[in-house]
């Protein structure tokens, strides 16, 4: 004798806790296909119903969305790699080695993939805007959405590039050394730039003295690199990003055919 | 307090007769969404399992790597160090990539091809985008893969040595001349195109036409002055007490 699944469901879903979290039912009618969407916080993000033709995978190729996705990957993992880091100069080449031997568990999978991701997120986001270009879907009304993706690109190399000293390594030490040197060499506001003199820029006070903290890469530009790395730039990538998606949403999709 | 019932009187998509068929987003999209993240968790676990992200010996200030490169992504502007003064390759080359990016949709003024591929109808975009595209794109693997100590250029598959041969010496142009030749440069790049393709001109007005050509100018520009530099030892164009070109 099988229970009546019929029934059981039915005492699951007919009552008053359950219909106070779910405010629709499953069956597969068009209403519920579009209360799914519209009666759910994360994915009312999306319109209901979009062209046809706007989702092909030959059209998109979910770059847009492939590159969100591993953003929300890197803020997973980066948080866990929070737990086991320390942005301290005595500590934090240390922690990387404990990450690398498992000293923690699953260290080596949980560093990897954040290294990976990261380098992964700066390419779908190179090629999303590639595909945006190509399909011309930065033409009126989106225009301005085109200009919020250059800036999501640009915080997208500056998020991996703060995440590049934070391992406190040579390869890491020696990047930043070059990148930042770029920064003292910066017109009118880099010590070493065509005419620093003008407003009385030095080593010690121009605009590679502000990122680092230091006239060289210490614990200060250490700890800089973290607080951008883990708040200062997440947060203005997700601002923006909400901006990003917000206006797509307003805009509608591109790709009508 | 609304009655949950209300919310379930929304209208169903909209299929007008003329207007792109509509489908729902649950499940079309958001399967497709779930499925390419799926494929990329299973790919980022798989490469991470068996490939581990580098790290080398603990930072020591007092010996640099030799040759110490930024992060791929700035291994393009790396290499235009070769070529440009640090301010130009390190801060004003990529600003102006930057704020070019920007201007895109606001120079721009074709209608055609909005939301599909295509190459016939926006010949001259697609052209230069797709090619300033691949230049970063192969600046960067020569930076990446051909590189070595002292920035020397080595093929992949050759050793890194010290024992490279000594690079030529380096000539720069009389400032006066390097001042005729941007100015020819830029002037001429500017004004035969205007008059060759009158009609592009005219369409774009000179504020949208002048700020086109300047950036695609700036683009090749940066081509020509490495060309010059491999190719005749050219240090600088200009050379004035300030800046170097």
């Amino acid at each position: 004798m099988f229970p009546d699944l019929k029934e059981i469901g039915d005492k699951i879903t007919q009552n008053d806790v359950w219909k106070s979290i779910f405010r629709h039912r499953y069956e597969d009618t068009s209403r519920n296909r579009t209360l799914q969407v519209l009666s759910n916080v994360w994915l009312h993000i999306h319109p209901p119903a979009v062209t046809k033709g706007s989702i092909n995978i030959s059209f998109t190729w979910c770059l847009g969305g492939l590159t969100f996705f591993v953003f929300l990957f890197e803020t997973l993992t980066g948080v866990l790699l929070m737990f086991y880091y320390t942005p301290d100069v005595n500590r934090a080449y240390a922690d990387m080695l404990d990450l690398s031997n498992n000293a923690i568990p699953l260290g080596r999978l949980l560093r990897n993939t954040h290294r990976w991701a990261g380098h992964a997120m700066v390419i779908t986001v190179c090629f999303h805007m590639l595909r945006v270009f190509l399909t011309g879907s930065y033409k009126a009304p989106r225009q301005f959405n085109w200009v919020v993706g250059v800036i999501l690109l640009v915080l997208t190399l500056l998020l991996s590039f703060t995440g590049y000293l934070l391992p406190w390594d040579q390869l890491g030490y020696w990047a930043i050394t070059v990148g930042t040197n770029m920064a003292g060499a910066t017109p009118f506001a880099g010590y070493q730039g065509p005419f620093a003199e003008l407003f009385g820029f030095t080593i010690d006070n121009d605009i590679r003295f502000g990122l680092l903290g230091g006239t060289s890469i210490q614990a200060p530009a250490l700890l800089r690199a973290y607080v951008w790395h883990c708040i200062g730039l997440p947060a203005l990538a997700g601002g923006l990003m909400m901006l990003h998606f917000w206006r797509i949403r307003k805009d509608g999709f591109s790709g009508q055919l | 307090m609304a009655n949950p019932e209300a919310t379930m009187l929304r209208p169903e998509p909209k299929q007008t007769l003329t207007g792109p068929e509509k489908i729902h987003t649950w499940p079309h999209l958001v399967a497709k969404e779930f499925l390419c993240a799926l494929l990329f968790l299973v790919v980022i676990l798989l490469y991470s399992y068996y490939v581990d992200a580098p790290l080398r010996e603990l930072a020591n200030p007092g010996e640099p790597e030799n040759p110490a490169k930024a992060p791929w992504y700035f291994l393009g502007l790396q290499e235009e160090l070769v070529y440009f003064d640090p301010w130009f390759a390190g801060v004003v080359l990529p600003s102006l990539i930057i704020i070019g990016l920007m201007f895109i949709p606001y120079i721009d003024f074709n209608p055609k091809g909005n939301g599909y591929y295509t190459f016939g109808e926006r010949k001259f975009a697609v052209t230069t985008f797709s090619f300033g595209f691949l230049l970063w794109y192969v600046l960067i693997i020569m930076g990446v893969y051909c590189r070595g100590p002292f920035w020397a250029w080595f093929w992949p598959w050759e050793k890194w040595t010290l024992a490279f041969p000594t690079p030529p010496p380096l000539w720069s142009l009389p400032a006066p001349v390097g001042v005729l030749l941007l100015l020819a440069y830029f002037g001429l790049g500017t004004w035969l195109p205007a008059r060759r393709w009158k009609d592009f001109y005219q369409r774009l007005g000179p504020v949208k036409y002048g700020v086109t050509m300047f950036l695609l100018l700036t683009m090749t520009g940066t081509i020509l002055k490495m060309g010059l530099r491999l190719g005749l030892n050219v240090k600088y164009v200009l050379q004035t007490p300030w800046f170097n070109i």
